[in-house]
């Protein structure tokens, strides 16, 4: 059980990675790979942070901030030095490596002793609960601890989530869609393209970094690899969530977009579970977004062959 | 009123590619004058256009919208003062975005845009009835993609949308030449109806010499990045078709002659 709860956390908790990636990937078709550098950074300044006993709601924005910062600053170098976007993405990762070891001070800052927000929410939910004794769920026992981090990082993933819903039907959210459909057009209509990208990817960035934050405090500690590869994870989910509810409307890519992100999480939970060995891990992801970006074009191209066949 | 000063502009410069699009083009025009703008294929036409909507910025000279300098606006801050349409029936409109998103966007044009609803039920019906008199029957597919219609249903939209918001000048680029002959007169029409009641400062560049012939006020024909006639008031209504080939045929013919002279000149002295 605490497996379960486990990877339903991890997975909201990356969901918002899933969503800083869905604004930059499918909103701005922008390929940013900035985020495996911001979110170690929301990481290491909400750890920096937490480790000088700042308050770890404050911290965790100061997350927020630095992503924020980091996604505005590969804006600049692709919209206003037009710089190709994957290497505006990789130059501005690149620099965050050492950025953040000199924000930690070395390549490893465990919290396990300091108050992060899981205290907050272990300690709201003995008072809720009336004391701290495991909850019985369905039979299974589940500490207070893990239950309120959950319950916690639900309600934050949903404030995130209707957040953006509301946003991106704003005057301005709605330009920075349409900035990403047809540049032409929006600057035609007044809007400058180059500044929508730059809060975009801030945007984006921030949402990455506040992911690294949570994450850093749920799992206990921040390390200056604790990035790699999640532009790649926050892909998988963006993907498996599209598969689950299509891309109709901006509200049921946002859900997909957790949705995926959750049961990612969980699938890797039961492969690992299963005997996979975690060095795998990566390859694995990579090669399922591999299959994924190329599937579909495969069996089109095979259903209109057969269809020929059949014609002819 | 829009004023045009000696504007130049070369693409390429310096290699064998050398374009000299524009060379001192001037050319002022008052609010309600409907210039149509012809020419043949490099002759300038479209490079003018996008030099008075920003999309490139000259070389040389200056151009002066409703008493700005604008020479050196960039596209988006010149988008507050003119609305556009594009030959392409897809650069005008966000495909994935439904029409009243496209509408909405529309009328925030060179406005600031903050964090209000951008779609409203009072908006959502005031589009309804603007996108009623296009009669195309969009008024119920409001909330339907832009990227689903035909293309000369998208230019209408994109028509209405450069409108809506009342423009200092108006730019029409071939806006008609993608489309299939019964969307391309639709499509006219609706821009000498729109052009006619707002009382718009127009500049429309047309390849159709109907076209040029039957819509606005004032004609002017560009050849070799520069001006070399301008028919205006009584002449402008007197002109007809043939008129204008004729003239074409002109230019064609003086050309010939300039590169058979050069010919010769090069076999006798090179």
């Amino acid at each position: 059980m605490s497996l379960l709860i486990g990877a339903l956390t991890i997975g909201l908790i990356l969901s918002l990675l899933a969503l800083g990636v869905f604004i930059s990937f499918r909103i701005f078709e922008f390929p940013d790979i900035t985020a495996d550098g911001s979110s170690t950074l929301g990481a290491a300044v909400a750890a920096a942070l937490i480790v000088n006993g700042s308050n770890p709601a404050l911290a965790t924005a100061a997350g927020f901030a630095a992503g924020f910062v980091a996604g505005s600053v590969t804006g600049v170098l692709a919209a206003k030095f037009k710089i190709n976007g994957l290497l505006s993405g990789i130059l501005v990762m690149t620099g965050l490596y050492s950025v953040n070891l000199h924000i930690m001070g070395r390549s490893n800052v465990p919290l396990f002793s300091s108050i992060t927000l899981s205290t907050y929410a272990q300690g709201a939910g003995a008072k809720f609960l009336g004391g701290s004794e495991p909850l019985n769920i369905l039979g299974w026992e589940v500490s207070v601890l893990d239950a309120s981090t959950l319950v916690l990082v639900f309600l934050s993933i949903a404030l995130v989530g209707a957040g953006l819903y509301w946003f991106f039907q704003t005057n301005l959210g709605t330009a920075m869609r349409a900035t990403g459909d047809n540049s032409q057009m929006i600057r035609a209509l007044g809007v400058s393209d180059e500044n929508m990208i730059i809060l975009g990817l801030a945007v984006s960035n921030g949402l990455i970094g506040l992911a690294g934050a949570f994450l850093a405090q749920y799992q206990g500690f921040a390390d200056v690899q604790m990035g790699i590869g999640m532009v790649v994870w926050g892909l998988a989910s963006v993907i498996i969530g599209e598969a689950l509810v299509g891309s109709r409307s901006l509200g049921l890519m946002i859900v997909g977009a957790v949705m995926g992100s959750v049961l990612f999480r969980l699938l890797v939970a039961i492969a690992l579970r299963l005997g996979l060995n975690p060095n795998d891990l990566k390859l694995i992801t990579a090669a399922f977004v591999f299959v994924a970006l190329v599937l579909p074009g495969m069996v089109n191209r095979l259903k209109s062959r057969t269809i020929g066949h059949s014609r002819a | 009123m829009l004023e045009i000063r000696q504007v130049r502009k070369v693409f390429h410069r310096g290699t064998p590619n050398e374009v000299r699009a524009l060379q001192g083009v001037d050319l002022a025009t008052k609010g309600e004058s409907f210039v149509v703008v012809i020419g043949t294929n490099g002759s300038g036409k479209t490079t003018l256009l996008n030099a008075v909507a920003g999309t490139i910025i000259v070389d040389s000279g200056s151009i002066f919208l409703d008493g700005n300098d604008i020479t050196r606006w960039p596209e988006h801050r010149r988008a507050k003062l003119i609305g556009r349409v594009f030959q392409n029936p897809f650069s005008g409109t966000a495909p994935h975005m439904t029409i009243a998103e496209n509408l909405a966007l529309a009328i925030c044009r060179g406005r600031g845009r903050g964090l209000g609803w951008a779609l409203s039920k009072g908006s959502l019906s005031a589009f309804r009835d603007r996108v009623r008199q296009l009669n195309m029957g969009l008024e119920n597919r409001l909330d339907g993609p832009i990227g689903t219609l035909s293309g000369g249903q998208r230019q209408a939209l994109t028509l209405l949308m450069a409108t809506c918001l009342r423009p200092q000048l108006l730019l029409l680029d071939e806006h008609t030449a993608a489309l299939d002959p019964k969307s391309a007169e639709q499509v006219i029409e609706l821009t000498a109806q729109i052009v006619q009641r707002e009382k718009l400062n127009t500049l429309m560049v047309t390849h159709s010499m109907r076209h040029a012939v039957n819509l606005g006020n004032r004609l002017i024909m560009m050849n070799h990045g520069e001006i070399i006639q301008d028919f205006q008031g009584a002449e402008k209504r007197r002109l007809r078709v043939d008129d204008l080939m004729i003239r074409f045929d002109e230019v064609r013919r003086a050309e010939q002659l300039d590169e058979s002279a050069a010919q010769m000149l090069e076999l006798l002295y090179v």
